[in-house]
């Protein structure tokens, strides 16, 4: 793999507790924007952002339609729509029918953000109760890219990384704890 | 994963998109409808989409049927067209239109609403109740218009599954609406079907933002989630239609998760309610009402 220039991350039910704790834990030096899927059910995600900004090393927005991805910065997918990664690392919002019951989709964020950054590109699947993000976790892996699993026992609800180990399989499987160290080794200089 | 398998996918990829481009250069030269100006990445996902629904192994097998398939079109624009919506979509935004635009509106003798992109017709509805309700629908026409025929001829029938009349009730609610959505429709089975008196100020018409021009002087334009399949090019084009069709003052709609950053005909426009992408043609100091 090349050196990392993205990181795309999907999770469920338990995600908010995970990814406080994952993004406490990341290097405020890190360059590589980072794009964010968590199904949530609330309409607005503006509380989820102040939550995790709350713990994150990084700052935290919604993904706006057409920006560029923004380094060192993560973006959450806003409430209600798919977000997607454009060839040109800007970012694209769609109201399409739903896949896997879920929109914003992880599935549609990975496979985008897969074509747009092929080798350089990591996928993180964490806790969560379907199979969304395990397609998208494959198509990550063919062009090339690395793929992270929280461990399934490890996770708060262990569906949706046991569906992508199962689908798409992972180069790297740990516990939540282990996930952020690994990102800051793999992506800093 | 391998270098060799890698290299694989990577080809796989690569003739993919080589195909989604001949795709929509047949649709273009054989039927006129013109998608280049799309989105990129949603494009080729609905089109891959297409390719899976209609059992084709690839999207080449959609271009033959495209050129030579009497018929195939229209299932071709009702696979690229993105018709899902619901009634009273974003509450927030069909209240601030009651109770900042609906005011305006009322000063003018006749009121005409262009509807564009209006799909399966959900806000086509939704907004009628609320002029209903507003005393003001005697005197408006809506336009609702669409690319896609068959969604066309769905609004005008308002039927839709009953498992969505519960949100979309609270929608409604959540809107201002002063009677009860139920009011509105009679429930069959599995379906409702909407109050077909809600149609008496409707004209469903064909048309396509992508290729059309201006047909009718408007006092709002209501246009959400379409714009965010377009181009900046396609989208600030689009942009300047509304601006044409717009009366002095008029009004402004969009989805509220749209940018227009990289719109220069936005500038035209001044926000009402930045938030919920409401705008009004013009300055502030000489927009009328």
């Amino acid at each position: 793999m090349t050196t990392p220039r993205a990181i795309v991350i999907g999770c469920s039910a338990g995600g908010l507790n995970a990814l406080e704790t994952l993004f406490a834990a990341l290097s405020p030096q890190l360059q590589q924007p980072i794009a964010l899927c968590c199904h949530t059910g609330s309409s607005t995600v503006t509380l989820m952002c102040e939550l995790l900004a709350q713990h994150a090393t990084l700052p935290v927005v919604e993904a706006r339609e057409r920006a560029m991805m923004q380094d060192g910065t993560i973006h959450v997918a806003p409430s209600g729509y798919h977000l997607l990664v454009e060839t040109s690392h800007r970012f694209s919002l769609s109201v399409d029918e739903r896949v896997s019951f879920a929109r914003p989709s992880i599935d549609v964020l990975f496979d985008s953000a897969a074509e747009a950054f092929r080798d350089a590109l990591i996928g993180v699947v964490l806790t969560g109760a379907n199979r969304d993000g395990a397609e998208g976790l494959r198509h990550i892996r063919r062009l090339g890219g690395l793929a992270i699993v929280q461990e399934p026992s490890d996770a708060e609800v262990s569906a949706m990384p046991a569906a992508a180990l199962e689908l798409a399989g992972a180069d790297h499987c740990l516990p939540l704890a282990g996930i952020a160290p690994l990102l800051n080794r793999l992506c800093l200089p | 994963m391998n270098d060799t398998a890698r290299e694989t996918a990577a080809a796989d990829v690569a003739l993919e998109d080589i195909e989604v481009e001949l795709f929509v250069r047949a649709l273009k030269l054989r039927h006129g409808y013109d998608f280049s100006q799309y989105a990129p990445a949603s494009l080729k996902r609905r089109i891959l989409q297409l390719a899976h629904s209609q059992h084709a192994d690839t999207v080449s097998t959609l271009t033959g049927r495209l050129l030579h398939e009497p018929g195939f079109l229209s299932v071709v624009l009702e696979g690229l067209s993105v018709p899902v919506s619901e009634m009273f979509r974003d509450p927030d935004v069909f209240q601030a239109l009651r109770e900042q635009v609906f005011p305006v509106l009322a000063s003018y003798p006749q009121i005409n609403i262009w509807q564009a992109g209006c799909a399966h017709g959900q806000e086509v509805y939704s907004l009628a109740i609320l002029l209903e309700e507003a005393g003001l629908y005697e005197r408006t026409q809506i336009y609702a218009t669409d690319f896609n025929q068959s969604a066309l001829n769905q609004a005008q029938e308002g039927i839709y599954p009953a498992k969505e009349a519960q949100l979309w009730s609270r929608n409604y609610l959540a809107a201002g609406g002063s009677h009860s959505l139920a009011d509105y429709y009679s429930a069959r089975y599995e379906f409702i079907k909407l109050d077909q008196r809600l149609r008496r100020n409707v004209i469903f018409a064909n048309h396509n933002l992508v290729t059309d021009e201006v047909f009718c002087e408007a006092h709002l334009v209501l246009c959400r989630n379409v714009l965010i399949y377009f181009s900046d090019p396609l989208q600030d084009r689009t942009l300047a239609l509304f601006r044409d069709s717009l009366v002095r003052g008029g009004f402004l709609c969009l989805g509220t998760r749209e940018s227009l950053d990289f719109a220069p005909s936005a500038a035209d426009f001044t926000p009402v309610d930045p938030a919920l992408r409401i705008y009004r043609l013009g300055s502030r100091a000489s927009g009328r009402g």
